[in-house]
Protein backbone atom coordinates (compact mmCIF):
# COMPACT_ATOMS: atom_id res chain seq x y z
CA UNK A 1 0.00 0.00 0.00
CA UNK A 2 1.23 3.21 -1.41
CA UNK A 3 1.64 6.41 1.63
CA UNK A 4 0.05 9.29 0.42
CA UNK A 5 2.17 12.50 0.90
CA UNK A 6 0.48 15.52 1.46
CA UNK A 7 1.94 18.89 0.88
CA UNK A 8 0.57 21.83 3.90
CA UNK A 9 2.77 25.04 3.12
CA UNK A 10 5.88 24.64 3.59
CA UNK A 11 5.41 21.04 5.20
CA UNK A 12 5.05 17.53 3.76
CA UNK A 13 2.68 15.22 5.86
CA UNK A 14 3.31 11.57 5.39
CA UNK A 15 1.11 9.36 6.94
CA UNK A 16 1.21 5.97 7.30
CA UNK A 17 -2.27 4.15 7.17
CA UNK A 18 -1.25 0.30 8.09
CA UNK A 19 1.74 -1.58 8.65
CA UNK A 20 3.73 -1.67 5.25
CA UNK A 21 5.75 -3.98 3.30
CA UNK A 22 9.64 -3.44 3.12
CA UNK A 23 9.00 -2.16 -0.70
CA UNK A 24 6.34 0.24 0.31
CA UNK A 25 8.92 1.95 2.82
CA UNK A 26 11.38 1.80 0.39
CA UNK A 27 9.26 3.41 -1.99
CA UNK A 28 8.24 6.21 0.16
CA UNK A 29 11.48 7.01 0.88
CA UNK A 30 12.50 8.07 -2.13
CA UNK A 31 9.20 9.65 -2.68
CA UNK A 32 9.30 11.87 0.04
CA UNK A 33 12.87 13.01 -0.95
CA UNK A 34 11.98 13.77 -4.66
CA UNK A 35 8.84 15.47 -3.25
CA UNK A 36 10.93 17.49 -1.08
CA UNK A 37 13.07 18.91 -3.87
CA UNK A 38 10.47 19.20 -5.73
CA UNK A 39 8.55 21.64 -3.48
CA UNK A 40 11.32 22.97 -2.12
CA UNK A 41 9.54 21.96 1.54
CA UNK A 42 11.51 22.77 4.79
CA UNK A 43 9.94 19.72 6.39
CA UNK A 44 8.83 16.69 6.27
CA UNK A 45 6.45 14.93 9.39
CA UNK A 46 5.97 11.33 9.19
CA UNK A 47 2.99 9.88 10.90
CA UNK A 48 2.95 6.71 12.12
CA UNK A 49 0.13 6.75 14.79
CA UNK A 50 -1.53 3.45 12.68
CA UNK A 51 1.52 1.40 13.33
CA UNK A 52 0.83 -1.04 16.23
CA UNK A 53 4.43 -2.58 16.00
CA UNK A 54 8.08 -1.77 14.38
CA UNK A 55 10.06 -3.72 13.48
CA UNK A 56 14.19 -2.75 12.48
CA UNK A 57 13.80 -2.58 9.20
CA UNK A 58 10.98 0.27 9.70
CA UNK A 59 12.82 1.70 11.95
CA UNK A 60 16.30 2.22 10.32
CA UNK A 61 14.24 3.32 6.96
CA UNK A 62 13.01 6.28 9.29
CA UNK A 63 16.33 7.20 10.43
CA UNK A 64 17.69 7.10 7.40
CA UNK A 65 14.39 9.00 5.62
CA UNK A 66 15.65 11.75 8.27
CA UNK A 67 19.07 11.76 7.38
CA UNK A 68 18.53 12.03 3.68
CA UNK A 69 15.84 15.28 3.97
CA UNK A 70 18.72 16.88 6.34
CA UNK A 71 21.33 16.46 3.67
CA UNK A 72 18.30 18.02 1.29
CA UNK A 73 18.55 21.05 4.14
CA UNK A 74 14.98 20.21 5.63
CA UNK A 75 13.92 19.30 8.73
CA UNK A 76 12.17 15.70 9.87
CA UNK A 77 9.64 14.92 12.72
CA UNK A 78 8.04 11.34 13.67
CA UNK A 79 5.05 11.83 15.26
CA UNK A 80 2.23 9.25 16.95
CA UNK A 81 4.83 6.78 17.67
CA UNK A 82 2.33 4.54 20.48
CA UNK A 83 3.77 3.70 23.76
CA UNK A 84 3.98 0.09 23.57
CA UNK A 85 5.39 0.81 20.13
CA UNK A 86 7.69 3.07 21.75
CA UNK A 87 9.07 1.06 24.47
CA UNK A 88 9.34 -2.04 22.38
CA UNK A 89 11.81 -0.29 19.83
CA UNK A 90 13.76 1.20 22.82
CA UNK A 91 14.27 -2.44 23.59
CA UNK A 92 15.54 -3.44 20.66
CA UNK A 93 18.32 -0.42 20.72
CA UNK A 94 16.15 1.32 17.35
CA UNK A 95 16.34 5.02 19.46
CA UNK A 96 15.82 7.03 15.84
CA UNK A 97 18.49 9.02 17.59
CA UNK A 98 19.35 12.84 15.92
CA UNK A 99 14.95 12.67 14.66
CA UNK A 100 12.97 15.11 16.32
CA UNK A 101 10.17 12.89 17.70
CA UNK A 102 6.40 14.35 18.57
CA UNK A 103 3.60 13.38 20.34
CA UNK A 104 1.05 13.67 17.57
CA UNK A 105 0.65 15.79 14.25
CA UNK A 106 -0.46 18.65 16.34
CA UNK A 107 2.41 18.81 18.19
CA UNK A 108 4.76 17.88 15.26
CA UNK A 109 3.68 20.67 13.58
CA UNK A 110 3.91 22.81 16.79
CA UNK A 111 7.42 22.28 17.25
CA UNK A 112 8.19 23.06 12.95
CA UNK A 113 6.33 26.40 13.24
CA UNK A 114 8.60 27.19 16.65
CA UNK A 115 11.45 26.58 14.88
CA UNK A 116 10.92 28.14 11.65
CA UNK A 117 10.27 31.04 13.75
CA UNK A 118 13.52 30.93 15.11
CA UNK A 119 15.37 30.26 11.76
CA UNK A 120 13.67 32.86 10.13
CA UNK B 1 2.53 -35.54 62.45
CA UNK B 2 3.19 -37.11 65.89
CA UNK B 3 -0.54 -37.75 66.33
CA UNK B 4 -1.08 -39.83 63.39
CA UNK B 5 1.59 -41.34 63.91
CA UNK B 6 0.35 -42.16 67.12
CA UNK B 7 -3.02 -43.32 65.43
CA UNK B 8 -1.65 -45.54 63.02
CA UNK B 9 0.42 -47.92 65.62
CA UNK B 10 -2.66 -47.88 67.92
CA UNK B 11 -4.15 -49.66 64.32
CA UNK B 12 -2.23 -51.76 63.63
CA UNK B 13 -1.87 -53.47 66.57
CA UNK B 14 -5.85 -53.43 66.49
CA UNK B 15 -5.91 -54.89 63.73
CA UNK B 16 -4.09 -57.82 64.76
CA UNK B 17 -6.58 -58.51 67.37
CA UNK B 18 -9.12 -57.82 64.92
CA UNK B 19 -9.92 -61.75 63.64
CA UNK B 20 -12.13 -61.33 60.35
CA UNK B 21 -12.27 -57.25 59.85
CA UNK B 22 -14.48 -58.03 57.03
CA UNK B 23 -16.97 -59.15 58.95
CA UNK B 24 -16.12 -56.27 61.48
CA UNK B 25 -17.18 -54.33 58.09
CA UNK B 26 -20.99 -55.58 58.59
CA UNK B 27 -21.95 -51.86 60.17
CA UNK B 28 -23.04 -49.25 58.04
CA UNK B 29 -20.17 -46.25 57.91
CA UNK B 30 -22.77 -44.17 58.59
CA UNK B 31 -24.14 -45.63 61.15
CA UNK B 32 -20.89 -45.82 62.72
CA UNK B 33 -20.93 -41.79 62.01
CA UNK B 34 -23.74 -41.55 63.62
CA UNK B 35 -22.36 -42.94 66.85
CA UNK B 36 -19.70 -41.21 66.59
CA UNK B 37 -21.30 -37.42 66.32
CA UNK B 38 -23.27 -38.58 69.20
CA UNK B 39 -20.68 -39.62 71.49
CA UNK B 40 -18.78 -36.01 70.15
CA UNK B 41 -22.33 -34.00 71.48
CA UNK B 42 -22.79 -36.19 74.42
CA UNK B 43 -19.63 -34.96 75.59
CA UNK B 44 -18.98 -31.86 73.71
CA UNK B 45 -18.45 -29.18 76.94
CA UNK B 46 -15.51 -31.93 78.08
CA UNK B 47 -13.73 -32.05 74.82
CA UNK B 48 -13.90 -28.50 74.10
CA UNK B 49 -12.34 -28.12 77.26
CA UNK B 50 -10.26 -30.26 76.61
CA UNK B 51 -9.22 -28.91 73.08
CA UNK B 52 -8.74 -25.30 74.54
CA UNK B 53 -6.58 -26.59 77.03
CA UNK B 54 -4.07 -28.44 74.59
CA UNK B 55 -4.27 -24.93 72.41
CA UNK B 56 -2.96 -23.19 75.34
CA UNK B 57 0.06 -25.65 76.08
CA UNK B 58 1.30 -25.63 72.88
CA UNK B 59 1.30 -21.94 72.62
CA UNK B 60 -1.27 -22.08 69.55
CA UNK B 61 -2.90 -18.90 68.68
CA UNK B 62 -0.69 -16.30 70.80
CA UNK B 63 -2.02 -13.33 68.73
CA UNK B 64 -5.69 -13.82 70.43
CA UNK B 65 -6.96 -13.75 73.79
CA UNK B 66 -8.32 -16.99 76.03
CA UNK B 67 -11.99 -16.29 75.39
CA UNK B 68 -11.17 -15.36 71.75
CA UNK B 69 -10.29 -18.89 71.17
CA UNK B 70 -12.51 -20.39 73.46
CA UNK B 71 -15.37 -18.57 71.45
CA UNK B 72 -13.63 -19.83 67.79
CA UNK B 73 -13.28 -23.31 69.62
CA UNK B 74 -16.80 -23.65 70.35
CA UNK B 75 -17.79 -22.69 66.66
CA UNK B 76 -15.11 -24.62 65.04
CA UNK B 77 -15.88 -27.67 67.25
CA UNK B 78 -19.84 -27.44 66.15
CA UNK B 79 -18.51 -27.02 62.66
CA UNK B 80 -16.39 -30.17 62.54
CA UNK B 81 -18.95 -31.82 64.40
CA UNK B 82 -21.88 -30.76 61.82
CA UNK B 83 -19.41 -31.75 59.14
CA UNK B 84 -18.62 -35.39 60.43
CA UNK B 85 -22.79 -35.22 60.67
CA UNK B 86 -23.60 -34.38 57.45
CA UNK B 87 -20.28 -35.51 55.10
CA UNK B 88 -21.24 -31.73 53.20
CA UNK B 89 -18.21 -29.76 53.71
CA UNK B 90 -19.40 -26.95 52.12
CA UNK B 91 -20.23 -25.14 55.09
CA UNK B 92 -17.30 -25.87 57.18
CA UNK B 93 -15.46 -24.78 54.12
CA UNK B 94 -17.05 -21.40 54.28
CA UNK B 95 -16.80 -21.54 57.86
CA UNK B 96 -13.24 -21.86 57.25
CA UNK B 97 -13.18 -18.91 54.83
CA UNK B 98 -14.62 -16.41 57.27
CA UNK B 99 -12.32 -17.55 59.78
CA UNK B 100 -9.47 -16.95 57.86
CA UNK B 101 -10.49 -12.98 56.82
CA UNK B 102 -10.56 -12.63 60.81
CA UNK B 103 -7.90 -14.17 61.94
CA UNK B 104 -5.45 -13.24 59.05
CA UNK B 105 -5.05 -9.33 59.86
CA UNK B 106 -4.40 -10.54 63.80
CA UNK B 107 -1.39 -12.60 62.42
CA UNK B 108 -2.41 -16.39 63.00
CA UNK B 109 0.20 -17.98 60.97
CA UNK B 110 -1.10 -21.64 58.96
CA UNK B 111 1.07 -23.81 61.40
CA UNK B 112 -1.41 -22.24 64.12
CA UNK B 113 -4.66 -23.11 62.45
CA UNK B 114 -3.52 -26.39 60.86
CA UNK B 115 -2.19 -27.23 64.49
CA UNK B 116 -5.18 -26.59 65.64
CA UNK B 117 -7.73 -28.51 63.72
CA UNK B 118 -4.72 -31.93 64.04
CA UNK B 119 -4.74 -30.81 67.92
CA UNK B 120 -8.98 -31.16 67.65
CA UNK B 121 -8.32 -34.49 65.81
CA UNK B 122 -6.12 -35.46 68.47
CA UNK B 123 -8.20 -34.94 70.95
CA UNK B 124 -11.42 -36.60 69.53
CA UNK B 125 -9.75 -40.23 68.67
CA UNK B 126 -8.24 -40.12 72.16
CA UNK B 127 -11.78 -39.20 73.48
CA UNK B 128 -12.53 -42.45 71.03
CA UNK B 129 -9.64 -44.61 72.58
CA UNK B 130 -11.12 -43.71 75.79
CA UNK B 131 -14.67 -44.86 75.40
CA UNK B 132 -14.11 -48.12 73.21
CA UNK B 133 -10.77 -49.26 74.97
CA UNK B 134 -12.84 -52.74 75.79
CA UNK B 135 -13.88 -53.06 72.35
CA UNK B 136 -11.23 -52.95 69.48
CA UNK B 137 -12.94 -54.58 67.28
CA UNK B 138 -15.62 -51.21 67.05
CA UNK B 139 -12.73 -48.73 68.01
CA UNK B 140 -11.12 -50.21 64.83
CA UNK B 141 -14.31 -49.66 62.56
CA UNK B 142 -15.41 -46.55 64.70
CA UNK B 143 -11.93 -45.17 63.40
CA UNK B 144 -12.13 -46.48 60.16
CA UNK B 145 -15.03 -44.26 59.65
CA UNK B 146 -13.90 -41.30 61.75
CA UNK B 147 -10.32 -40.79 60.11
CA UNK B 148 -10.96 -39.84 56.64
CA UNK B 149 -13.46 -37.33 57.47
CA UNK B 150 -11.53 -35.71 59.74
CA UNK B 151 -8.66 -35.68 57.38
CA UNK B 152 -10.90 -34.61 54.45
CA UNK B 153 -12.09 -31.62 57.01
CA UNK B 154 -8.49 -30.91 58.38
CA UNK B 155 -7.58 -30.98 55.06
CA UNK B 156 -10.83 -28.38 53.91
CA UNK B 157 -9.39 -25.86 56.52
CA UNK B 158 -5.68 -25.82 55.92
CA UNK B 159 -7.00 -25.09 51.99
CA UNK B 160 -9.65 -22.14 52.91
CA UNK B 161 -6.56 -20.67 55.18
CA UNK B 162 -4.15 -20.76 53.07
CA UNK B 163 -6.65 -19.40 49.78
CA UNK B 164 -7.50 -16.95 51.98
CA UNK B 165 -4.56 -15.93 52.41
CA UNK B 166 -2.82 -16.06 49.30
CA UNK B 167 -6.14 -14.07 48.24
CA UNK B 168 -5.21 -11.20 50.99
CA UNK B 169 -1.31 -10.91 49.57
CA UNK B 170 -2.72 -10.83 45.96
CA UNK B 171 -4.90 -7.69 47.04
CA UNK B 172 -2.20 -6.31 48.98
CA UNK B 173 -0.07 -6.70 46.17
CA UNK B 174 -2.50 -5.45 43.73
CA UNK B 175 -2.67 -2.13 45.90
CA UNK B 176 0.90 -1.84 46.50
CA UNK B 177 1.27 -1.51 42.68
CA UNK B 178 -1.44 1.08 41.90
CA UNK B 179 -0.56 3.34 45.34
CA UNK B 180 3.63 2.76 43.69
CA UNK B 181 3.47 4.78 40.59
CA UNK B 182 1.17 8.19 40.44
CA UNK B 183 2.32 10.00 37.62
CA UNK B 184 1.37 13.61 38.26
CA UNK B 185 0.65 16.70 36.56
CA UNK B 186 1.81 19.44 38.22
CA UNK B 187 1.75 22.18 35.68
CA UNK B 188 0.21 22.18 31.84
CA UNK B 189 2.34 19.37 30.09
CA UNK B 190 4.77 18.40 33.16
CA UNK B 191 4.45 15.42 35.02
CA UNK B 192 6.42 14.45 37.97
CA UNK B 193 6.71 10.75 38.51
CA UNK B 194 8.03 10.34 41.98
CA UNK B 195 9.26 6.92 42.32
CA UNK B 196 10.07 5.57 46.20
CA UNK B 197 11.59 2.67 47.23
CA UNK B 198 12.97 -0.66 45.89
CA UNK B 199 12.18 -0.99 42.07
CA UNK B 200 12.52 -4.88 40.64
CA UNK B 201 12.59 -5.03 36.90
CA UNK B 202 8.24 -6.07 37.38
CA UNK B 203 7.76 -2.66 39.01
CA UNK B 204 10.37 -0.58 36.56
CA UNK B 205 8.33 -2.21 33.40
CA UNK B 206 5.00 -0.94 35.13
CA UNK B 207 6.51 2.40 35.99
CA UNK B 208 7.50 2.38 32.38
CA UNK B 209 4.48 1.66 31.02
CA UNK B 210 2.23 3.97 33.53
CA UNK B 211 4.62 6.89 32.45
CA UNK B 212 3.79 6.41 28.48
CA UNK B 213 0.69 6.27 29.00
CA UNK B 214 0.73 9.31 30.94
CA UNK B 215 2.47 11.25 28.47
CA UNK B 216 -0.29 10.69 25.54
CA UNK B 217 -3.37 10.98 27.98
CA UNK B 218 -1.69 14.05 29.27
CA UNK B 219 -0.36 15.35 26.01
CA UNK B 220 3.16 16.34 28.29
CA UNK B 221 5.81 17.53 26.25
CA UNK B 222 8.01 17.58 30.11
CA UNK B 223 8.51 14.67 32.38
CA UNK B 224 11.16 14.76 35.83
CA UNK B 225 11.17 11.48 37.46
CA UNK B 226 12.62 12.23 40.85
CA UNK B 227 14.05 9.28 42.25
CA UNK B 228 15.60 11.00 45.67
CA UNK B 229 13.64 7.48 47.32
CA UNK B 230 15.38 5.31 46.21
CA UNK B 231 18.60 4.18 47.06
CA UNK B 232 20.24 1.66 44.94
CA UNK B 233 19.41 0.13 41.88
CA UNK B 234 20.97 -2.44 39.64
CA UNK B 235 22.27 -2.77 36.13
CA UNK B 236 18.64 -4.23 35.12
CA UNK B 237 17.23 -1.42 36.64
CA UNK B 238 19.14 1.31 35.76
CA UNK B 239 19.29 0.05 32.13
CA UNK B 240 15.72 0.14 32.48
CA UNK B 241 15.65 3.58 33.41
CA UNK B 242 17.46 4.68 30.44
CA UNK B 243 15.31 2.78 28.03
CA UNK B 244 12.55 4.80 29.68
CA UNK B 245 14.02 8.20 28.87
CA UNK B 246 14.32 7.08 25.49
CA UNK B 247 11.03 6.12 24.70
CA UNK B 248 9.90 9.32 26.27
CA UNK B 249 11.70 10.71 23.71
CA UNK B 250 10.17 9.05 21.14
CA UNK B 251 6.98 10.35 22.21
CA UNK B 252 8.08 13.84 22.08
CA UNK B 253 8.74 14.69 25.61
CA UNK B 254 12.04 15.49 27.77
CA UNK B 255 12.82 13.75 30.63
CA UNK B 256 14.26 14.80 33.41
CA UNK B 257 15.96 12.75 36.18
CA UNK B 258 16.71 14.36 39.43
CA UNK B 259 17.23 12.93 42.87
CA UNK B 260 20.14 10.72 42.12
CA UNK B 261 21.81 8.82 44.88
CA UNK B 262 25.47 9.04 44.28
CA UNK B 263 25.50 5.01 43.95
CA UNK B 264 22.87 5.79 41.20
CA UNK B 265 25.12 7.63 39.54
CA UNK B 266 28.02 5.37 39.73
CA UNK B 267 25.84 2.48 38.32
CA UNK B 268 25.00 4.51 35.50
CA UNK B 269 28.85 5.58 35.09
CA UNK B 270 29.92 2.05 34.53
CA UNK B 271 26.82 0.60 32.72
CA UNK B 272 28.08 3.55 30.63
CA UNK B 273 24.67 5.75 29.95
CA UNK B 274 25.06 7.90 27.20
CA UNK B 275 24.95 11.16 29.53
CA UNK B 276 23.93 13.37 26.12
CA UNK B 277 20.57 11.72 25.80
CA UNK B 278 20.23 11.37 30.17
CA UNK B 279 18.80 15.36 30.84
CA UNK B 280 19.50 14.84 34.98
CA UNK B 281 19.27 18.00 37.67
CA UNK B 282 20.67 17.49 41.37
CA UNK B 283 17.45 18.02 43.14
CA UNK B 284 13.36 17.73 42.50
CA UNK B 285 12.92 21.66 42.61
CA UNK B 286 15.90 22.53 40.30
CA UNK B 287 14.20 19.49 37.93
CA UNK B 288 10.98 21.46 38.10
CA UNK B 289 12.67 24.90 37.64
CA UNK B 290 14.25 23.47 34.85
CA UNK B 291 11.27 21.90 33.14
CA UNK B 292 9.45 25.31 33.05
CA UNK B 293 12.37 27.16 31.43
CA UNK B 294 11.86 24.35 28.71
CA UNK B 295 7.96 24.69 28.49
CA UNK B 296 9.04 28.81 28.72
CA UNK B 297 7.13 29.27 31.81
CA UNK B 298 8.52 32.14 33.90
CA UNK B 299 8.13 32.21 37.80
CA UNK B 300 8.07 35.36 39.57
CA UNK B 301 7.42 36.97 42.91
CA UNK B 302 4.77 38.94 42.19
CA UNK B 303 5.37 41.16 45.58
CA UNK B 304 7.42 40.59 49.05
CA UNK B 305 5.43 38.01 51.17
CA UNK B 306 3.76 40.28 53.94
CA UNK B 307 5.29 39.43 57.18
CA UNK B 308 3.32 37.42 59.84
Amino acid sequence: MEVPILKQGAVLIATFQAALSDADLNQLRMGLVQQVVKFRSRAVIVDVTAMDVMDSFASRTLREIAHMIRLRGADTVIVGIQPEVAFAMVQLGLTLEGVATALDLEEGLAYLNEKFKTTN
Amino acid sequence: MIVAKRNETSRETMTLNNQAPELARSEAPSELLRELVAHLRQNRTQLREEWVVRISETRLLTAMTKEEIFAEATSIYDSYVEALETEAFEALQAYARNLSERIIPRGVETHEVVGIVLLLRDVLARSLFAKYQNDFKKLNRILDAYEPAANRIANTVAVGFVQERERVIRQQQEAIRELSTPVLQVRERLLILPIIGVIDPQRARQLTEQLLRGIRTNRAKVVVIDITGVAAMDVTVANHLVQTVEASRLLGATVIVTGLSPEIAQTLVTIGVDLGKMNTVGDLQGGIEQAERVLGYKVATLAEPEPR
